[in-house]
Order: C-alpha cells, then structure tokens, then sequence
C-alpha cells in the first residue's frame, strides 16, 4: 500500500486554479520528488498532504489516514519542514528541539539529533545567529523529532551554499536509508536528480509527467551527439549508412554524429572494424534540465 | 498539559531575554514612582490634594503604564511577529495547536505583571510609606479583570494588525489612550471631569485600582457634579471589554 496516496486532488484560491487534478502515490521508503518552476502547485499540494488546507475535490490519505479528519494522529508521524518559516531569535537550539520533542508521544534521541545534524556545537546559540544552513539543518532536525514515518521537505536547499547543499542531500540520504519515506519539494533540477527515487513534474497545477529522474530524460531524449576525434581520416559514409545516426558534422578535427537508440555502440563497433581509434570520445545525452523543455515547452528557471 | 507547562517555560525564558519588556514592563513601574518620591513635594501632605501625597494618589497610574506596555505593546508584537515569521504556521504542522503559544504568552506577561505589581506595592510600601492595598483581595480583583481587558485588546490588535509593523503601530495607539486615560500624561486631579470619567471606564481601570488600594484617596478624583460609579460597575465593565475583546480577537485571529 502507498505511503501518500494523492487522488484527483483541485485546489483554487478565488479564481486562481492552484491544483489542477494532481494524482500520484508514495511508495514506502521513497524519496519522492515533486519539481517545478515557482506557482506551479507545488506547496499547495504538500500543504494538503500535511493538513494545512483542505482540497476543494480529490482525496488524499496520508499512512492510511485522511489529514484533515485525523489531523492530530497525522502531525504525530509527519514531520514536516516548512518553506519560510522561522524560529524566535532569541530561542536557543537545545530549547527548540526539545519544546518540540515535547510534543510528540515518541521523541527521537534529540542529542543524537544534533550531532547527525552538525548541531551539536551550536547548542546553546541562539536561533538568530546562526547561518543559513544551520538554520535549515534545525529546520530539519525538528522535522524528525518526532520519529516521523514521513518527512515532507519544502525547498530544502534554498539559500545555501554548494557545500550545505551537498551536505544537506547527503543527510537527507541518511535519513532515508533509516526507514523514512521522504517527500521532498524543489525547483532545483540538480536536486531532484541527485536525489529522488521518483519525480513528478508539476506545471501549472498539473503533473506533466511522473517518472524516475532517468526515465523522464529517457522519454525527453530524442536525440543523443557522439562527439571525438578520429585518430585517421574516415569516409562519412560509414557512419551515415549505419540506421541509428541521422546526421554528420564536421567540427575542426572533430566528427559530431547526432542518432538515436544505441548510437555510441553502433559508431565504435563502425570505428573498431575500420581500425579506427575514437580520440576524445564524449557522449552528450539530454539532462533533465532538457527533459523539462520538452515536457512543459520552457526552461525551469526563467 | 505538560506541553502547556514546556511551552509556558520556554516563552518564560524568552521574555527574560527581552531587556525592553523586562525593564519597561516589570521593573519601570516601581522604579519611576520611587523616583517620583524622591521629589520632597511629590512625598510630602500636600495641601493640594487635601493633605494627602501625590505618591499614594499617583500609585496605581505607575500600574497601568506596566500593564499597556506589557498588554497592548509588547503581546501584540510578540504575536505578529510569530505569525509573520512563521512561528505559528510551523506549530500548526505538529500535533500541538498554535493557539498553546498564545496562552503561554499570555501566562507569562500575567506573572511578569504579577511580579512588576507586587515590587510597585512593596517598595511604595516600604520606602514611601505608602499603605498596602485596603481592600486586597479587591484590589486583586481589579488588577485581573483589569489587565484582562488590557491583555484582550492586545490580542485583538494581534489578530487584526497584517503585520509585525502593523501590530506595534496599532498598539501604540491604544498604549497612548490607556496611558491618556490612566493619568500618565496628566495627573488626573488635573483633568477636567469627563476626562477623569474616561478613566473610570478605561482599561485596565485606574479608578478601581485607586478605590480598592487608597480609598480614602479615591475620593480626590471625585467631584461633587460627577462621581465615580460603584466599584462593582467599573470591574463589570472591565470584564465586558476583556470578554468582547478577547472572542473578537478569537474570531478574527488568523495564524499564518
């Protein structure tokens, strides 16, 4: 049975279509992906997974409970980390986790909590000194806090820098690799595809498409470049001949084969007949940065 | 219960960690009429006011500068900026109702009142001589019912200001009419009639306050066109204004 399961589900602010019959389910120790560019739906449906709104139609069941009706029980295994929201300047780390360790029947080890989390130096600093990425890492401590069986993470990663970026996905693995099924919210490519197991698109309150982060490339991928340089002179021909390459170009010393299905293997096997050795052999396959042009017709960020 | 007694420590804490309230609120009361009292004219019988002390008459005005800083300056910013921060909203996603913090807060500054009104009475008591409250357990009564009307005012400046910014604009406004009205500005000796009504009338209530801890005082500010209303009058009125206050501030409060 799915973790999350998410039916059918429409959402308007006033004559703003937020959701527009969003559909899809969590599997149990998932990290699941929702992507897409800002006001594409994304924290409105979150926001009703966890109990903060409630939908206009569709259903949503969350650990077999329904979140506006079993609210109390859901906050008890939803952890949840918030776009935006902060903490009082003046309360200190130790305090926050332990108030909100305080709420939860079956708080986690809090000073385990801190040290996973590269807090435990910081313990007694208050909230309003520390970095950006300190902040975000008590953010998501207090998400787990209570032994969460769900985490919903809400643009984890936004304002840190590369370095807590990385060390933020690689504790969010971590923290998946302890049980936790993982919902995590980004408008960063990088993110969703070092990171999620599955990944739904969302644009304009719908999902445009809902795949692993390899197979939504696969289904953007048309085409794929083999680009290098061959150590002798080699007729066009060869290649051209071959069903899998569409084109040829000539680029300097460097031949760029454009083709589809297993088009490197088709042009090395063509090569290694003729005794020609592949220099500087490069692959240049769609991203999902490219996947995401072709699902929704635009770049993400714009 | 028990996370109501954690989330009432942890807000404890951090109104101890906040200089202006502490010192405003709690402290500023006692220490400005001791002040006053070490002008020699301010402590001394006073033909002017019938052979009294400004000090004794003065008392329960220093009580009310306590209470609206407390109630309508520092609970409606406190509450915005939770809102605004997004401290309320982050609340709401745990099995603990964000409506826990506002008690809390509540709790605290009520103590924090507590303590300032008890170092006001007791060092006017032990360094001006000024008697402990005649009718005490009145006098408690009217320090409740009065800063609960002040308090739910402060929550419904909380609950109709969109903002941090807001919020503390709006208070000032009913700060200074408190203030106005419980002879901070002006003793109230000095105002004409309707004026020193006003205040009978006006949270938290001055009249009651000087009533139940100076009786025989409590006359001063009564003339014979206008004399203040019955004691029972003026707390009903009170607990009127904490009442309608308190379920406007519940209707409109909104927690993100």
């Amino acid at each position: 049975m799915p973790i999350i399961e998410v039916t059918n589900l429409h959402k308007r602010y006033g004559d703003v279509v937020a959701v527009d019959d969003v559909s899809f389910a969590v599997e149990e120790g998932e990290i699941f992906g929702i992507l897409g560019p800002n006001g594409a739906g994304k924290t409105t449906t979150v926001e009703s997974i966890v109990g903060l709104r409630t939908p206009d139609r569709g259903t949503i069941s969350v650990l077999g409970m329904d979140p506006q009706r079993e609210r109390t029980e859901l906050r008890e295994r939803v952890g949840v980390q918030l776009q935006e929201s902060r903490l009082p300047d003046k309360l200190r780390v130790w305090e926050a986790l332990d108030l909100y360790g305080s709420y939860y029947r079956r708080p986690a080890d809090r000073q385990k909590l801190l040290e996973v989390l590269g807090l435990a130096d910081k313990r007694n600093a208050p909230y309003r000194k520390l970095s950006g990425g300190q902040k975000q890492r008590l953010s998501i401590a207090l998400a787990l806090v209570g032994s969460p069986k769900v985490a919903v993470l809400d643009e984890l990663t936004t304002g840190l820098d590369p370095q807590a970026r990385r060390d933020t996905w690689d504790l969010i693995e971590q923290v998946r690799d302890r049980g936790v099924t993982i919902l995590l919210v980004t408008h960063f490519m990088d993110e969703a595809e070092r990171l999620c197991d599955r990944l739904a698109i969302i644009d304009s309150g719908r999902i445009a498409a809902l795949d692993t982060p390899a197979g939504l490339v696969a289904k953007a991928e048309q085409e794929q470049r083999v680009r290098f340089r061959p150590s002798a002179p080699l007729d066009d021909r060869l290649l051209t001949d071959l069903p899998e390459v569409s084109s040829v170009q000539h680029s300097g010393h460097q031949l760029v084969v454009t083709g589809t299905g297993n088009l490197l293997h088709a042009v090395t096997s063509v090569l290694a007949r003729n005794q020609i050795v592949a220099q500087d052999l490069r692959v240049e396959q769609a991203n999902l940065d490219d996947a995401f042009v072709r699902l929704t017709g635009r770049p993400l960020e714009q | 219960m028990s996370k109501l007694v954690k989330t009432t420590i942890v807000e404890g804490k951090l109104f101890l960690r906040e200089p202006m309230s502490v010192g405003f609120g709690v402290l500023f009361p006692a220490g400005l009429l001791l002040l006053l009292g070490a002008i020699p004219a301010l402590r001394e019988p006073s033909p002017d006011f019938d052979g009294a002390r400004f000090v004794e008459f003065w008392a329960p005005t220093a009580l009310v500068i306590g209470m609206a800083i407390l109630g309508v300056q520092h609970i409606p910013t406190v509450l915005a900026t939770y809102r605004e921060q997004g401290v309320l909203r982050r609340l709401s996603t745990t099995p603990v109702h964000p409506a826990q913090v506002l008690v809390a807060q509540l709790i605290v500054v009520m103590l924090a009142m507590l303590v300032g009104t008890a170092l006001l009475v007791g060092s006017a008591w032990l360094v001006l001589d000024v008697p402990l409250p005649d009718q005490p357990l009145l006098f408690l009564a009217a320090f409740l019912v009065g800063f609960g009307a002040v308090l739910a005012l402060g929550l419904l400046v909380a609950a109709v200001a969109p903002n941090a910014r807001a919020a503390t604009g709006f208070g000032t406004v009913v700060f200074m009419l408190i203030m106005f009205a419980g002879g901070v500005y002006l003793p109230r000796f000095l105002m004409p009639d309707f004026l020193v009504r006003l205040g009978d009338y006006t949270p938290p209530g001055v009249q009651a306050l000087l009533e139940t801890w100076s009786g025989d005082l409590a006359a001063l500010s009564t003339v014979e066109s206008s004399a203040a209303p019955p004691l029972a009058l003026q707390l009903g009125i009170m607990a009127l204004v904490a009442v309608v206050a308190s379920t406007a501030a519940a209707r409109l409060f909104r927690w993100e």
